[in-house]
């Protein structure tokens, strides 16, 4: 119709064909844009900003996507990682996993196809979430080498192992694959993927070693082999046998739905009222709440939901949200556990105290998630800096945005000192001290698709604090005795430094003799020692618990003293007698 | 009650007390007045600041046994002074210490502080200890005959302080043997040296007969002991000259007159209640229209501080409207700043004028 309409006004005007609308000749540069086209040229948002990046983003989805496949299939990981320098900036990166493999005619979608996956479309807590990272990937190398990326799998010791080159066509979001090939292969089944690409390879913070060596922490079920472009290889070992329990799949709660997605819901179920279609698609709504929701509404829970109009669905926003709905249950997460987490870390980091928590389940916007914190003290970490943070999400390290972070944000915000920490209001405390923090859900909110911070909701904010605030208490309590236990070793030593001086002073004054002031110096001992605040078994056995672990400080007793209640000496330091220094000139 | 018992007596009382202590196991413990003004009231009667009853105590334990040890150290030093009729200087006492191994002192501060430490607690002042401060006393013009001895021969001698030109006599460390033979009518205490020198040069002391003090600051012990002796043996009128500022009055005249916190043990001894303050007063930088300096930050403090802190200017209330003048005027006026009406308008105008005029001086 509307194109015959417009062919008449052009016929019916042929004086004025220069001047047809503009719109036409626009539409002819109209079309549709590609996924993978327009990630082309918003590489950032991806995690490709630069090259130095790019390596780490290509390393970090490979290496998630072989976990998340372990795991699933209850295979203890064994990842194994090579970078290999090439020359020119550019680099291989090969990483491969003992995981079930991948069915050959999966292989190109998984690999070569953006937002193609099993993790987007269920609510289930894993490390990827949206399908884009690998293919991400495997196009980023092929633009910047123009080379296709090869992946060997194999899924049991009875199947052959195919090798495919695939390439990703831009313009359709379609694998393209180049060569198809079977292949011998030592593994029985695994995964082993390799991505040409432009990168660069440094070392330190947000580097792949850096990640690779989080990742270790983090997941203590998982063992790790990496050869660096340089260098030699490393090894992370795993300390426990035990799988993470396998995380359950739930419906989405209520309170977590948008707009949009309640209308894509309505849209594609197969219930035919809106009662079944909320009590079978959504977590924690039962017949009752069902009609509650409708009636606050306003419509009728027979309703057919393929009639539900934009207007009556943002009503049924505003009634889920007028509606009081249990939180969605919270089984579903699978937290790493306090000795793990404390295992995890000792491994990798030497440190003379660690504390950790794991907090009960919460829930943000119907979304369950869990908490989890470790800290560690001392040993070899540096003494004048500020904490190292370590952030996670599903078991997965964030190295960039640190700042933008709920995390950084809720550790910034507790108060340090109370717990023997350094710290200027509102940042990071100093000290020798790293503090994790772990966030499990279905659902981890991150600001961006680059997946690098975590967003600030009230809810995850105050329960990362709560969790803080245990490992903080174990710490400050921990640090107390460390410092008591150095002041009672600073004592014994003030004692036997000072103790001989009073003697001879005594001795001097009334002419004693040696026998005298031997036995004056025993007495004087014994008065000296029980004077000490801490009984000497007490003494024994801080010193036995963290005598090893502690650096002795070389510091005056006299430093200590404005801790403890040292008779009435501080009324010496009264301020209304300031002029005292100038008084007397004599002086 | 102790006034028989010699230093020495004292040193071996209390290191046997607490070498009884030791030897019982209990703690031993030593007390001394604190020594701030937190712990002298001003009593008009007496004339100065008088020690009250708060006492601190040092128990002997792990954290105070180096001061202990320190205390007792000097206490042994004092009893060989004094039984060797020798003396040593506060500085000479500090490197004595160097002697004693982990119980030493670093800085002549904390050597200072036992020392005022044991002073307090015998109630004698540290020359009776056979400890001496560094610097002299202050100098002295003037209608005045001092009788000193002969450090060889033992001799009486006389020091005619009109006879030094345009010197002064200086006050020696310790003042207790001096005789005094004078026909002069006041002595007047004056601050800066520069005041001093101006008065001398122009022998006011003879127009006025009088005898001058340059006090050169807050005065020392031996100028405010040397000055009390002299005004009670002579009974001589006592007249200070400073400027007009926070620490004229307030370190200066307070200090000379009744003394201080930190030295209050023995303020009896070293303090000149009979002094009156002639100047310069808030009142007078407004009479005699004097050139002024702002206040500074510190002043305005030391000023709040000492109405609220100082039981003197809580006890003087015109000191306390004075200095709440001083605050709403912002400023302050040096002595010199008398020159402003002529080099020796403080000679011709302004002490006659003081002289004659008891109403324009301070308690």
């Amino acid at each position: 119709m509307e194109k015959d309409q417009s062919l008449d006004s052009f016929t019916g005007n042929k004086k004025e064909k220069s001047e047809k609308p503009i719109a036409l000749e626009l539409a002819k540069k109209q079309r549709e844009i590609s996924i993978a086209e327009f990630f082309e040229k918003n590489r950032h948002l991806l995690g490709f900003d630069n090259r130095r990046k790019a390596l780490l983003t290509t390393v970090k989805e490979a290496v998630d996507n072989s976990l998340d496949a372990c795991e699933e299939a209850k295979i203890l990981p064994e990842i194994v990682i090579e970078i290999i320098d090439m020359g020119n900036n550019r680099y291989r990166v090969c990483v491969e996993d003992n995981g079930p493999g991948i069915v050959k005619e999966q292989i190109p979608n998984i690999f070569a196809k953006l937002l193609y996956g099993s993790k987007f479309h269920r609510l289930k807590q894993s490390r990827g979430q949206q399908g884009i990272g690998i293919s991400a990937s495997v196009m980023y190398g092929q633009l910047t080498t123009g080379r296709p990326a090869r992946i060997v799998s194999k899924i049991g010791p009875a199947y052959p192992a195919h090798q495919i080159e695939l390439r990703l066509d831009t313009a359709k979001n379609k694998p393209m694959i180049v060569t198809d090939q079977e292949v011998e292969w030592h593994r029985e089944h695994g995964t082993r993927v390799e991505i040409d690409l432009e990168g660069d390879y440094l070392k330190g913070s947000q580097s792949v070693d850096e990640y690779l060596m989080q990742t270790a922490i983090i997941n203590p079920h998982v063992t790790i082999t990496y050869q660096p472009p340089t260098g030699s290889q490393m090894m992370f070992v795993r300390v426990t046998e035990e799988l993470p329990i396998e995380p359950k799949e739930i419906k989405p709660h209520p309170y977590g739905i948008e707009l949009g997605m309640l209308m894509k819901m309505l849209e594609n179920t197969e219930n035919r009222t809106l009662q079944s279609f909320l009590t079978e698609e959504f977590s924690r709504v039962g017949a009752g709440t069902a009609k509650e929701i409708c009636e606050n509404a306003f419509l009728l829970p027979s309703m057919s939901p393929k009639k539900v109009t934009r207007e009556n669905a943002e009503k049924m926003m505003e009634a889920i949200k007028k509606t009081k709905i249990m939180n969605p249950p919270t089984d579903t997460i699978s937290p790493i556990g306090k000795e793990l987490l404390e295992k995890g870390l000792k491994k990798e980091i030497n440190a003379e105290f660690y504390a950790s928590v794991s907090r009960p389940p919460a829930v943000y916007r119907g979304n369950p998630f869990v908490i989890e914190a470790v800290v560690a003290y001392g040993g070899n970490l540096p003494e004048d800096k500020q904490i190292d943070v370590l952030r996670f999400a599903n078991r997965v390290p964030l190295l960039y945005q640190q700042g933008a972070c709920a995390i950084t944000k809720s550790i910034s915000t507790t108060n340090w000192r109370s717990y023997g920490l350094r710290q200027s209001e509102g940042s990071l405390p100093i000290g020798p001290c790293i503090v994790h923090v772990h966030i499990a859900s279905v659902w981890v909110p991150f600001t961006s698709e680059a997946k690098e911070a975590v967003a600030h909701y009230p809810e995850i904010i105050k329960e990362v604090k709560l969790a803080l605030q245990e490992v903080g208490r174990d710490l400050g309590k921990y640090l107390g005795k460390k410092k008591r236990l150095n002041l009672e070793l600073t004592k014994v030593d003030y004692i036997s430094k000072y103790l001989t001086h009073v003697s001879d002073a005594l001795k001097e004054i009334l002419k004693l003799d040696d026998g005298e002031k031997s036995r004056l110096e025993e007495h004087l001992r014994h008065v000296l020692e029980v004077s000490r605040s801490v009984k000497k078994e007490d003494l024994e056995e801080l010193q036995r618990d963290y005598g090893p672990k502690i650096k002795r400080e070389n510091k005056d007793i006299d430093d200590y003293d404005d801790e403890e209640s040292d008779e009435s000496d501080s009324e010496d330091d009264e301020s209304s007698d300031e002029e005292g220094s100038n008084e007397e000139r004599d002086e | 009650m102790m006034a028989e018992e010699t230093v020495p007596d004292k040193i071996k009382r209390i290191s046997n007390n607490i070498y009884t202590d030791i030897v019982k196991e209990a703690k031993p413990e030593i007390s001394m007045p604190l020594r701030s003004l937190q712990n002298v009231t001003y009593s008009d009667k007496v004339g100065y600041f008088e020690l009250d009853n708060k006492f601190k105590s040092r128990t002997l334990t792990a954290s105070t046994v180096k001061t202990f040890a320190q205390t007792l150290k000097m206490m042994a030093l004092s009893k060989t002074l004094v039984e060797t009729d020798d003396i040593a200087t506060k500085r000479e006492t500090y490197y004595v210490s160097k002697n004693w191994g982990e119980a030493r002192f670093h800085e002549q501060v904390e050597s200072d502080t036992v020392m005022d430490d044991i002073e307090a607690m015998f109630m004698v002042n540290r020359e009776q200890m056979g400890f001496i401060p560094e610097e002299k006393g202050g100098d002295i013009a003037g209608k005045l005959i001092v009788i000193d001895k002969d450090p060889e021969t033992g001799k009486d001698i006389k020091i005619d302080c009109t006879k030094f030109g345009s010197g002064a006599y200086s006050i020696p460390i310790s003042v207790e043997h001096l005789k005094f033979e004078t026909d002069a009518k006041f002595i007047l205490a004056i601050e800066t040296a520069g005041m001093f020198q101006r008065l001398v040069k122009h022998a006011y002391f003879k127009s006025a007969n009088c005898i001058l003090i340059s006090m050169g600051g807050v005065p020392t012990r031996s100028v405010r002991r040397f000055v009390r002796r002299l005004s009670d043996d002579k009974k001589l009128p006592v007249y200070v000259f400073t400027d007009g500022d926070p620490y004229g009055f307030l370190n200066i005249y307070r200090t000379f007159k009744v003394g201080s916190g930190n030295a209050a043990h023995i303020n009896q001894y070293f303090c000149v209640p009979q002094a009156k303050f002639f100047g310069i007063t808030t009142q007078d930088i407004i009479d005699y229209k004097l050139p002024t300096h702002p206040l500074k930050e510190i002043d305005v403090k030391r000023i709040k501080d000492g109405i609220k802190n100082d039981p003197f200017v809580q006890h003087h209330k015109q000191w306390e409207k004075s200095l709440i003048e001083m605050v709403k005027l912002k400023v302050r006026a040096e002595q010199q700043a008398l020159a402003q009406h002529g080099l020796n308008f403080v000679i011709s105008n302004y002490l006659p004028d003081k002289l004659k005029n008891p109403k324009s001086w301070l308690p």
